[in-house]
């Protein structure tokens, strides 16, 4: 009299032992020890002989890995987060920064100056009406300079082909994601004064 | 009597597929609103920097909660 219910093994090595687990009826191969059967090693489990036991363990490993990928960007996203405290408790007042004057600027004229910081660069264009505007020269897509091309009324970045439009900033084409942020402007006489940076995601 | 009903590999196989397949959604949710954060930071814009790392963090605690169930 069987101490179990035991199935009938077609296929794959049998054994006459009698103290065995109750087995799925598709599981084919056993370990030859039989203690192995019971407290498989983790070997045994990551690298099975038979199909459907492999199929198991790589959609497992698969889930376990998004799973994974889950916590990063997660972890992502908690970056940003501390990043944006940082910058709250180290926001100052705008410098108020002399660029240049209106008159050492040609009509289609470009300066380059650095605002804030020194390793901020940014260029200040003169348009064929008399209008100065200016951005910052960081390329939106990987901070790339950009390069005024007034004629053509554009910025070109050279790296990989973006354009945003001289007037306004706004990307035009190619992969940057937002528009170069806006250098805020204030004129006092004929002196031309940087007050401030404008960081957008549209126009 | 209740007894604890036994999967048979090609069963749990399938409940397998089912886990990974909400889970791939939730984490293809996640890279969007990574990505999506990421952007309007750069731009300036704070305001979804809160409320999408609480989102990012309910999508990982679905996900732990699944990976319970293979």
């Amino acid at each position: 009299m069987p101490t179990h219910d035991q199935e009938p093994d077609s296929v794959g090595v049998t054994r006459s032992n009698v103290d065995e687990p109750p087995r799925d009826p598709d599981d084919i191969s056993r370990a030859p020890n039989p203690a192995d059967e019971r407290n498989p090693p983790e070997w045994r489990q990551d690298f099975p002989i038979d199909w459907p036991k492999d199929e198991l363990v790589a959609r497992r490993e698969f889930a376990k890995f998004l799973v994974l990928t889950s916590s990063a960007f997660a972890a992502g996203q908690g970056f940003i987060a501390a990043r944006h405290l940082i910058k709250q408790r180290r926001s100052t007042l705008p410098i108020r920064f002399k660029i240049t004057s209106l008159p050492a600027i040609p009509a289609a004229g470009v300066v380059f100056f650095s605002y804030p910081s020194e390793h901020d660069k940014c260029v200040l264009v003169r348009l064929k009406d008399g209008t100065v505007v200016a951005f910052s020269q960081a390329c939106t897509h990987l901070s790339c300079a950009v390069i005024p091309k007034v004629d053509e009324g554009v910025f070109v970045c050279p790296c990989h082909e973006g354009y945003f439009d001289l007037r306004t900033g706004r990307n035009i084409s190619g992969p940057p994601p937002r528009p170069l942020p806006r250098i805020l402007l204030e004129t006092e006489g004929d002196a031309v004064y940087a007050v401030g940076v404008e960081e957008r995601t549209t126009v | 009597m209740a007894t604890k009903q036994h999967l048979t590999r090609a069963q749990r196989t399938t409940i397998i597929n089912g886990v990974v397949c909400f889970v791939l959604v939730l984490v293809i949710l996640q890279l969007w609103l990574l990505t999506a954060t990421m952007n309007a930071f750069l731009g300036g814009d704070v305001s979804v920097v809160w409320p999408a790392l609480g989102a990012s963090l309910v999508c990982l605690l679905l996900n732990l909660g699944l990976l319970r169930y293979i």
